[in-house]
């Protein structure tokens, strides 16, 4: 499924990302997940929110530097080979993933995968299958 | 006293006629050949006859460096490209640099320059000299080469950078002397050190010859203590030279001006009025002899002060103060002449980054860290890394294909740089004074 991630710019110091939750939660925006991507200098974090619309303005306001992205998102059964499934049929799709997260639904039943392919679209399409 | 360093001496009444006689001469060559002098005078109604005595030189126009800039590559050249030897280049105030060509006979007054000034640092023929000013466009390297090189020493041109082979050419070589930024001499004893090198014990180090940065006491005293050499100062700038415009002697406190080529005032940079000796202002400098581009009292926006009485050491020459400011926002890095205007026109290359940035400047035990901050925009925003490391890559290019160096570039969070209402404060500089 193809969904909206928001991108949000971390600089080198703390309480960033205190600032990023603390201004989402007044909003009452819930975060289902995120990842961090750092360098030496600074950082970006990506999250899947409940209201993508509402957090990336009130991150906006709040002064922070925030883009929108599509992502997809892939559900796998939570055991044993079940991302290992997935990635065959990614690489034999020859899709390229420019980056990955997962959250999981529940107590050990399904895992959600957060994927950005070079091109999603054709990823859309070949993993619905 | 040797032959080179004669003419330090001469007597001051016949110094002074000799300035008023090349003035003379100066004065109506540049008018004849360089239009905006001429409109300058003409707009001013001073002719080239007005200059009956020294004083009457407060009567024509200034130059500066955005006429450099304004009249790029060569409005400002007086000499046809038949008699030009040589070009050296250095950063304008923003974009387009300044060029200026010189004659043989340019390039000689120069080399004197700095040859008198090894002398009076008590360098001679018997010296081994290592030039690690960067050669090039870039007035010092050529300069302290040239110099070192009619003074009869044994030159090694190492020119900037590739520290450890320098030292280790220093030390097999019997280099005596080094001619350098302090802050490279700095950074030079820092590696040494580390490669286990004593400047005392390994090497035959005596003489540093530093120049192109603005420097301390303090500077000179670490340096001294550090590795035991004599640390000297010697001052210069492109458009009238370069480096061996002045230099200082062991007794003064100060720089004497070789006074013979190079004429200096200090005027008061608000109301542009010459001030007496003794009183501190901006130094201003016109090239007695150059026949190239000829510098009509070029205000080098340094500020410092003629001093009053004789030097110990008998020079007739004129002291100036060390420069230790400037009336104009140029900032001097690794040697390097930047203008905060370059930064900002560099930036504007690169649209994704936001018009705000900050320029921070600190020392580190032994060098100059540049820094500049750039805030993100929504538009450089990206959710991939290499989207964003491409945007600071785009930026560090630009400024280093306009200013020749690379600063660290550092994305900063939107509205995280100071805004105000007033006059913007662009640069932080922590660097030790």
């Amino acid at each position: 499924m193809i969904i909206r991630q928001i991108s949000i710019f971390l600089e080198n110091k703390p309480g960033q990302l205190a600032g990023i939750c603390r201004a989402l939660a007044k909003a009452e925006v819930n975060i289902a997940t995120l990842s961090l991507a750092d360098s030496a200098d600074f950082g970006i974090v990506r999250m899947i929110v409940d209201d993508h619309v509402k957090g990336a303005r009130v991150l906006t306001e709040a002064g922070f530097a925030v883009r929108e992205t599509e992502v997809i998102t892939v559900t796998v059964p939570d055991r044993p080979g079940g991302m290992a499934e997935l990635m065959e049929k990614i690489d034999g799709a020859g899709l390229d993933i420019n980056y990955s997260y997962a959250y999981a639904l529940g107590h050990g039943e399904k895992a959600i995968l957060v994927f950005s392919f070079n091109d999603n679209a054709k990823a859309e399409a070949a993993l619905k299958g | 006293m040797n032959a080179i360093s004669e003419k330090d001496f001469m007597p001051v009444e016949k110094l002074r006629a000799m300035q008023l006689e090349k003035l003379q001469k100066l004065i109506p060559y540049e008018y004849e050949r360089v239009a905006l002098f001429r409109r300058r005078c003409d707009e001013k109604g001073v002719k080239p006859r007005d200059l009956v005595t020294l004083k009457d030189l407060a009567k024509f126009p200034f130059m500066k460096k955005t006429d450099l800039r304004d009249e790029y590559p060569l409005g400002l050249t007086a000499a046809p490209m038949s008699e030009i030897n040589r070009f050296h280049c250095s950063s304008g105030t923003t974009g387009k640099p300044i060029c200026i060509p010189q004659t043989a006979g340019d390039v000689a007054v120069w080399t004197e320059g700095v040859c008198r000034c090894m002398a009076m640092y008590g360098i001679t023929k018997d010296d081994v000299v290592q030039v690690s000013y960067g050669y090039g466009l870039f007035t010092g390297g050529l300069g302290a080469h040239y110099g070192a090189e009619a003074l009869g020493c044994a030159v090694l041109p190492t020119g900037a950078g590739n520290t450890e082979k320098q030292i280790m050419l220093m030390k097999d070589l019997g280099v005596t002397a080094i001619c350098c930024t302090p802050s490279y001499f700095l950074h030079l004893a820092t590696v040494a050190e580390r490669m286990g090198i004593d400047f005392r014990r390994d090497t035959k180090l005596r003489h540093g010859v530093f120049g192109a940065e603005p420097w301390t006491d303090e500077i000179r005293e670490k340096i001294e203590a550090l590795s035991g050499i004599t640390a000297h100062d010697i001052y210069g700038l492109t458009e009238i030279a370069g480096p061996g415009v002045a230099g200082n002697c062991p007794y003064c406190h100060g720089l004497h001006i070789w006074e013979d080529h190079f004429y200096p005032e200090i005027i008061d940079p608000d109301t542009l009025e010459v001030l007496p000796d003794g009183e501190e202002g901006e130094l201003v400098f016109t090239t007695l002899d150059r026949m190239g581009t000829p510098m009509v009292r070029y205000r080098t926006r340094d500020l410092s002060r003629l001093q009053t009485g004789q030097c110990q050491c008998g020079r007739t020459m004129r002291v100036m103060d060390r420069v230790h400011a400037r009336s104009d926002d140029m900032l001097i890095i690794h040697g390097v002449n930047v203008f905060p205007s370059q930064i900002e026109a560099c930036l504007m290359k690169v649209p994704e980054v936001a018009p705000h940035y900050m320029i921070e400047l600190s020392s580190t035990e032994t060098m100059d860290r540049f820094e500049i901050k750039v805030e993100v925009t929504a538009d450089t925003m990206s959710d991939s890394m290499s989207a964003m490391e491409a945007v600071r890559k785009r930026v560090a290019a630009s400024i280093k294909e306009i200013v020749g160096l690379s600063p660290k570039i550092s994305l900063v969070a939107p509205g995280s740089l100071p805004r105000s209402e007033g006059k913007i404060k662009r640069v932080i500089d922590n660097r030790r004074k």
